[in-house]
């Protein structure tokens, strides 16, 4: 920040020197990964793979493999956690966004609870309770378990979304003779629209890179993406688990690329009206 | 959280009231916010039973002895254990949040003031790389950058920064703070920016023309204006810090650990709830500390108008 009053040369290869530094930062770990997923073999002290290849594509994506099964198995819990979230999220929202509400503040303390208060302790229990009901290791478990926690992003973003519908429009529609149920199905639900997109992919993106929840309640039998690559890093098989992050690391960088196209601002500004 | 009956139907009694039942009083306040009672009912029924039941839970479990009477064995027992733990984890986060404080506000401040448009668009472009990255990966990734044949070490012996000899392997707390900061800067900058954003260029200009420096207008005028976006998102980040699992199994899985860790050691080697749980309350009033600081701000600015 120094370099502002400096002379016009010295100043440009500051700005230079720390866009530099700072892609190196950003994009030297990410190309580490592009370079062990491609890596053949690689050992100390070579700076580069001895050699280049897709043996370990092959082992990963062969039929009936492990991390085909794990793909699988984590969009198909996303996807559930996405359909029971915004089920239970919308009309929620919408109550928070439209309608008069008691306890309004009381209501959205818990709604923020799961994202502000560290979740470690909740895990545990509810995989104590799981284990003895019989929910641990199966996918309706873990879905839960995400949907509790994505389901208050939802509520967030779907609310403001609501909010950020004009009134005017829902009162012009009811001055037409719709009914609320006709008016919210044609004129609310359509505007806001962008905005459940917009919750529903960080729900889906939450559930699919979602560790710690996975890793107490999903055991023995629920093996989602996240933890296949972590299995694979503690083994120390680092190509494996580099392409595994590899996947991980499209639908990350493919939302934040495209965020903003549904994410508008006016939205933004009413998250936690 | 004294009680996990009561913090069951806490969460419960919106469901309740929804059944059209009682003819008095009640019927008519049910009458004006039923409908959006029954909306938020089965949301608020989700978060209730899978999220703060647990977390009462969680305090019945870490005070309840053998017999079932009321104790505090468990917390000494983790004290015994952890108190090295404890402070390693409250260091590290702590460290995190200044720095991911510092580079948000480096990068969301040249981001608003900046006066080469083509850094500016640059920057914003390259920033946010990280901002949806999970931890799982993040830790992955420093794992093999930041091993001692790793990238990094690579690139400082090829450019002559160090001595082939003196590389080291930054996998341990050093590592945890750098997947921390690299995954969660972005975010602070992204709320920071934002806010930057809507701050009056009037206020801004109007320094400018009087001759301020740029980093005099972000730290005496725009800074404050955003202090509070700033805190929230350091806060936020500060507990999601604390209750990450994966970097540090990932990058330093032996003691001294974070507490996180050492939960996931309690249970899947002793079966022991009762520590983890204690373990678990302990991070939450690291969390609550942070949630002070947060209400402090917050009141203290409502106060002074």
């Amino acid at each position: 920040m120094r370099g502002f009053s400096l002379p016009l040369p010295v100043s440009a290869v500051m700005r230079a020197a720390v866009l530099a530094l700072l892609a190196f930062a950003i994009f030297g770990p990410l190309l580490n990964l592009l370079l062990w997923a491609f890596a053949e073999r690689w050992y100390f002290p070579n700076k580069l793979p001895l050699e280049f290849g897709l043996t370990y594509w092959y082992r990963v994506f062969q039929p009936r493999g492990n991390a085909l099964a794990s793909l699988g198995t984590s969009v198909w819990i996303a996807i559930l956690t996405v359909m029971f979230s915004l089920a239970v999220a919308v009309p929620a929202g919408y109550a928070l966004a439209r309608l008069k509400l008691p306890w309004r503040g009381a209501i959205l303390l818990v709604f923020l609870l799961p994202q502000a208060v560290p979740n470690l302790p909740v895990y545990v229990n509810i995989a104590q309770v799981f284990y003895q009901i019989g929910l641990n290791g199966t996918i309706l478990g873990v879905v839960l378990v995400h949907a509790s926690h994505g389901l208050v992003l939802a509520v967030w973003i779907a609310s403001a979304a609501f909010a950020s519908v004009d009134v005017s429009l829902e009162e012009a529609s009811r001055n037409l003779g719709a009914s609320p149920w006709t008016c919210f199905r044609t004129v609310t639900l359509p505007l806001a629209v962008p905005g459940l997109i917009a919750s529903a992919i960080f729900v889906f993106l939450e559930s699919l890179d979602e560790f710690t929840g996975t890793y107490f309640v999903g055991v023995p039998d629920v093996t989602t993406l996240p933890l296949l690559m972590f299995n694979a890093t503690m083994g120390g098989n680092y190509q494996i688990s580099s392409i595994t992050a590899l996947l991980l690391l499209i639908p990350s960088i493919g939302f934040m690329l495209v965020v903003e196209r549904f994410l508008k601002s006016d939205v933004l500004a009413m998250v936690g009206r | 959280m004294a009680d996990s009956a009561r913090e069951v139907t806490l969460g419960l009694p919106p469901g309740r009231d929804d059944q059209p039942a009682a003819v008095n009083a009640r019927s008519q306040f049910l009458r004006g916010h039923g409908v959006a009672l029954a909306l938020i009912a089965p949301a608020l029924a989700v978060v209730g039973l899978f999220f703060v039941a647990p977390l009462g839970m969680s305090a019945v479990v870490a005070f309840r002895g053998k017999s079932g009477g009321f104790t505090l064995e468990h917390f000494a027992k983790a004290f015994d254990f952890y108190t090295t733990d404890l402070l390693f984890t409250l260091t590290i986060v702590l460290i995190s949040t200044l720095l991911i404080g510092l580079v948000a506000i480096a990068i969301a401040g040249y981001l608003t003031l900046g006066g080469h448009p083509r850094t500016v668009a640059i920057l914003r472009w390259l920033y946010r790389w990280p901002l949806f990255i999970p931890f799982v990966v993040a830790g992955q990734l420093m794992r093999t950058f930041l091993a001692k044949n790793g990238m990094l070490n690579h690139v400082l012996i090829g450019s002559g920064l160090i001595e082939p000899l003196s590389a080291q392997s930054l996998l341990d707390w050093r590592g945890i703070v750098v997947a921390f900061v690299w995954k969660q800067a972005p975010f602070v900058t992204l709320l920071l920016a934002g806010a930057m954003a809507s701050v009056e260029s009037q206020h801004i200009e109007a320094a400018r023309n009087l001759g301020a420096r740029r980093l005099r207008v972000l730290v005496d005028i725009v800074l404050p204006q955003v202090r509070g976006t700033l805190l929230v998102g350091l806060v936020l980040s500060f507990v999601t810090m604390l209750s990450v699992l994966s970097v540090p199994l990932m990058i330093n899985p032996n003691s001294p650990t974070m507490m996180t860790v050492d939960v996931a050691y309690r249970i899947s080697t002793h079966g022991d709830y009762p520590v983890a749980n204690a373990l678990c309350l302990l991070s939450l009033a690291l969390a609550a500390i942070g949630a002070v600081f947060y209400l402090k701000h917050a009141t203290a600015r409502a106060e002074g108008g």
